[in-house]
């Protein structure tokens, strides 16, 4: 399964059409409607977009970019369509995988049964940066860790889907899934009145309840904030969204404060009580206190209230022992060790520099691997084999060889393509796929998710960063 | 509400407000200028902007020396100067851009549209001053009426009708006094004497001052008389049906504040019922006896005051408990 960027034509899955049918059952619709189309109705619609996503402001800032830049994150037009049935199977994996995951980090600060059955080394666990020695057998409420999941979702040459990633600290990108179908109704409405794509507007309404599912016990009526580093950060607009839709306060640090074991929030009328924080920072700048004592982000004294099972945090603090790559390979063991089930998704192969054999494996297969450092977030810092030069694989080389417990190293997945507008006019691009998914007192998912694709022909780096486009998602009843 | 969401959404309000009357002022001096009259009058007339602004030791550290394109590149554009169109759009707009999740989606749209055309509105400023300027008025009363129109009646309006009211007060209150003073320096009709209105090139001073403050049409219907200094000045500071008046605005300033009172409060409304009572209850005569500099010297310090004291009981409040 090892795709050439560059040359990948061959031997990826193609979204819309295969070899046998030609256009497949569920884009069949589309196509029509597409053919019926004008080259210049359709110009004009997505300049239309173009222009609505800046009005609205829907953009991101670049890290390393100059200050205040804030760029738009294209958006295509042509949806990627999930059928029902394909679905409800992905649903199934994703329910099964985030449902394993909580219980694995419940068990990491709890009693590490895991660990002592020998299923997962304990240095994997214990030596990682992520994991935090403060949260040992500490209770969280629902024994709730990954309140939101963005599990990371590609499917390969056989059309078989693999998760390449489980991101369970603060992912992002549920708001542009949510203006992306705005945008889609706003532009085609007549689309939404042949077919019959699954409704996802409620996910802030899911968000909300979730968070409240979870308040600190004999709470009633829980206050929700959402807390975000501040406007410069580059998810900004998604921190102010997500409050907005659901209602609650957008806060800050600077607008909290730790008093009498509570955690308060300055109003206009006095100190008003938090009881579920929806933190969109990291843990390193929560608690000067407790972490970085340089963060002018956090609330001192937080961590203490947190302990003390008066506050909650979505996500947990210590959530991100779960979610490095170097655990990525046991998520399978956690499923059959925790639910005594057989994993429905599958994980990418995956080689453990750390483990000898296979660094020199990886070594000796650079320019066909994908090498991707366990902490990496972003698509930063990593190496993709086929699309690297001579020079950028010798240059990788050492930074391997000095630090191979950094890294870990995959196949290039022939990423599935589907139909988008390209200069030239319509044609495939690389695609992955992130469902969002909400743990509380029940696991909630909304049908779908973002679709992000890689708009440079023959690249599989979708992420916003790296130049990546979004796309609707339906999933078509 | 957060403290800082009301903070922000306040100085939204002031930003929006001083971009629109930074470009009264700067259209009405524009035409103004264009009167036939000595270079020196004209001079007198541009510096009279950078004194409404205090802005005069800036200014001077920018250009040489006064020159009418200058002092509009350096009020419009330019980034270094707080008070510039520019700085003040972009400031309304970061303020909206902290706090877009408690504005109406018009609103918030408004606001950023508004900053998305700036660009390229000011690479055109020179080729038509008025246009730009007529521009900036309209994207205000726009952002102002969907705020009215758009707004849930709680904090969020009543903090950001706070705003607009307290800097309208502030800049009416500057235009006056400055004009009225740049006309007695020209050796003009004293402020006080209502009998030398009549002079024909005063006349369009004083219809420039109207005209800057939306007045002209206004005093026409309220006087149907000659336009007379102290008519102009009563017009302007007492008549609370005038809506850019200071009585006007601080009607408006004591009824939002009324909306929002605090356990702490109590002063600062105590002290702007008292400024909107001696306007309520003041007369013209009284007023230019005492000096028209003098009084409105005395109000903008209580406008000011006022400010400080909304900024203190609800916006950063020191206090954690």
């Amino acid at each position: 399964m090892s795709g050439q960027p560059g040359k990948a034509a061959a031997s990826f899955y193609d979204e819309m059409r295969s070899g046998r049918e030609g256009v497949r059952g569920h884009y069949r619709a589309f196509q029509a409607w597409l053919e019926s189309q004008s080259p210049e109705a359709l110009a004009a619609k997505r300049a239309e977009a173009d222009l609505t996503f800046h009005r609205v402001g829907i953009t991101f800032a670049v890290y390393g970019d100059d200050k205040g830049t804030e760029r738009l994150i294209p958006f295509d037009i042509i949806p990627r369509i999930v059928p029902a049935a394909e679905w409800r199977q992905l649903e199934a994996g994703l329910r099964q995988r985030v449902k394993a995951l909580n219980r694995f980090i419940h068990d990491i600060y709890h009693g590490q049964s895991i660990v002592k059955a020998g299923v997962i080394p304990p240095e994997q666990i214990f030596c990682n940066a992520q994991y935090r020695p403060e949260m040992q057998g500490i209770d969280v409420a629902g024994d709730i860790y990954a309140h939101v999941a963005g599990i990371d979702v590609v499917r390969a040459d056989g059309g078989e889907f693999y998760v390449l990633e489980d991101n369970l600290r603060v992912p992002s990108g549920v708001s542009y899934m949510l203006e992306n179908r705005k945008m889609m109704m706003r532009l085609f409405p007549e689309l939404f009145a042949r077919n019959r794509v699954a409704p996802i507007a409620h996910y802030p309404d899911m968000l909300l309840e979730n968070l409240r599912s979870v308040a600190p016990s004999g709470v009633r009526d829980p206050a929700v904030v959402v807390m975000t580093p501040g406007m410069h950060n580059s998810a900004y607009f998604e921190h102010a969204f997500l409050a907005q839709q659901m209602g609650v306060e957008l806060v800050e640090g600077k607008d909290l404060f730790v008093d009498d074991e509570q955690v308060f929030m300055r109003t206009t009328r006095g100190p008003k009580r938090v009881d579920i924080i929806y933190r969109r920072i990291d843990d390193d700048f929560l608690d000067p206190l407790a972490f970085r004592l340089d963060s002018a982000l956090g609330v001192p004294g937080l961590l203490s209230v947190y302990r003390a099972g008066r506050v909650t945090l979505a996500n947990a603090i210590g959530s991100g022992v779960a979610d490095d790559k170097s655990i990525y390979p046991y998520v399978p063991d956690m499923i059959k060790f925790y639910l005594d089930e057989k994993p429905l998704l599958r994980n990418v192969p995956t080689w453990q520099c750390r483990k000898k054999e296979h660094l020199s494996h990886v070594l000796a297969h650079l320019s066909e691997l994908v090498v991707k450092e366990t902490h990496g977030a972003g698509g930063y810092g990593m190496l993709i084999g086929p699309a690297a030069t001579k020079a950028e694989i010798e240059n990788f080389r050492p930074r391997l060889a000095a630090r191979p417990d950094n890294y870990i190293a995959q196949p290039t997945l022939a990423l599935s393509a589907c139909p988008t507008f390209v200069e030239a006019g319509i044609a495939p691009r690389h695609i992955d796929l992130r469902p969002f998914v909400l743990s509380g007192k029940s696991i909630t998912i909304v049908p779908g998710g973002l679709t992000r694709v890689a708009l440079r022909e023959g690249s599989l780096v979708v992420n916003s960063s790296q130049g990546g486009g979004t796309k609707d998602t339906w999933v078509l009843e | 509400m957060l403290s800082r969401t009301a903070d922000h959404l306040f100085w939204m309000a002031r930003y929006t407000e001083r971009a629109e009357n930074t470009a009264r002022m700067l259209d009405v001096t524009l035409q103004t200028s264009l009167l036939p009259q000595s270079e020196a009058s004209v001079e007198l007339l541009w510096r009279g902007i950078l004194g409404i602004c205090e802005l005069q030791p800036q200014y001077d550290a920018r250009f040489e020396r006064l020159a009418a394109q200058s002092l509009l590149a350096f009020m419009t554009r330019d980034p270094s100067n707080p008070s510039s169109i520019a700085s003040c759009l972009n400031a309304a707009r970061e303020n909206a851009r902290a706090v877009r999740g408690t504005l109406t989606t018009e609103v918030w749209e408004t606001i950023n549209s508004t900053w998305l055309e700036l660009k390229g509105r000011l690479s055109k400023v020179e080729r038509d001053p008025a246009q730009f300027f007529e521009w900036v008025k309209y994207r205000s009363h726009l952002s102002r009426g969907v705020t009215v129109g758009t707004m849930l009646r709680d904090e969020a309006l009543y903090f950001s009708r706070l705003g607009t009211f307290l800097e309208r007060a502030d800049n009416t209150a500057r235009i006056l006094d400055v004009r009225f003073h740049a006309l007695a320096d020209q050796g003009g009709p004293d402020a006080a004497d209502e009998s030398a209105g009549g002079r024909s090139i005063d006349f369009y001073h004083w219809a420039a001052i109207l005209r800057s403050v939306s007045a002209f049409e206004v005093y026409r219907k309220v006087y149907s008389d000659t336009i007379t200094p102290a008519r102009v000045a009563e017009l302007l500071i007492l008549r609370a049906d005038m809506p850019r008046s200071l009585a006007s605005c601080m009607n408006d300033v004591v009824t939002n504040l009324a909306q929002v009172g605090n356990a702490h409060s109590r002063e600062t409304e105590r002290r702007a019922g008292s400024l909107q009572a001696d306007l309520q209850y003041g007369r013209i005569d009284v007023i230019l006896q005492h000096g028209l500099h003098a009084y409105l010297t005395t109000f903008l310090q209580r406008i000011n005051d006022l400010a400080d004291r909304v900024s203190r009981d609800f916006l950063v409040p020191l206090a954690t408990a």
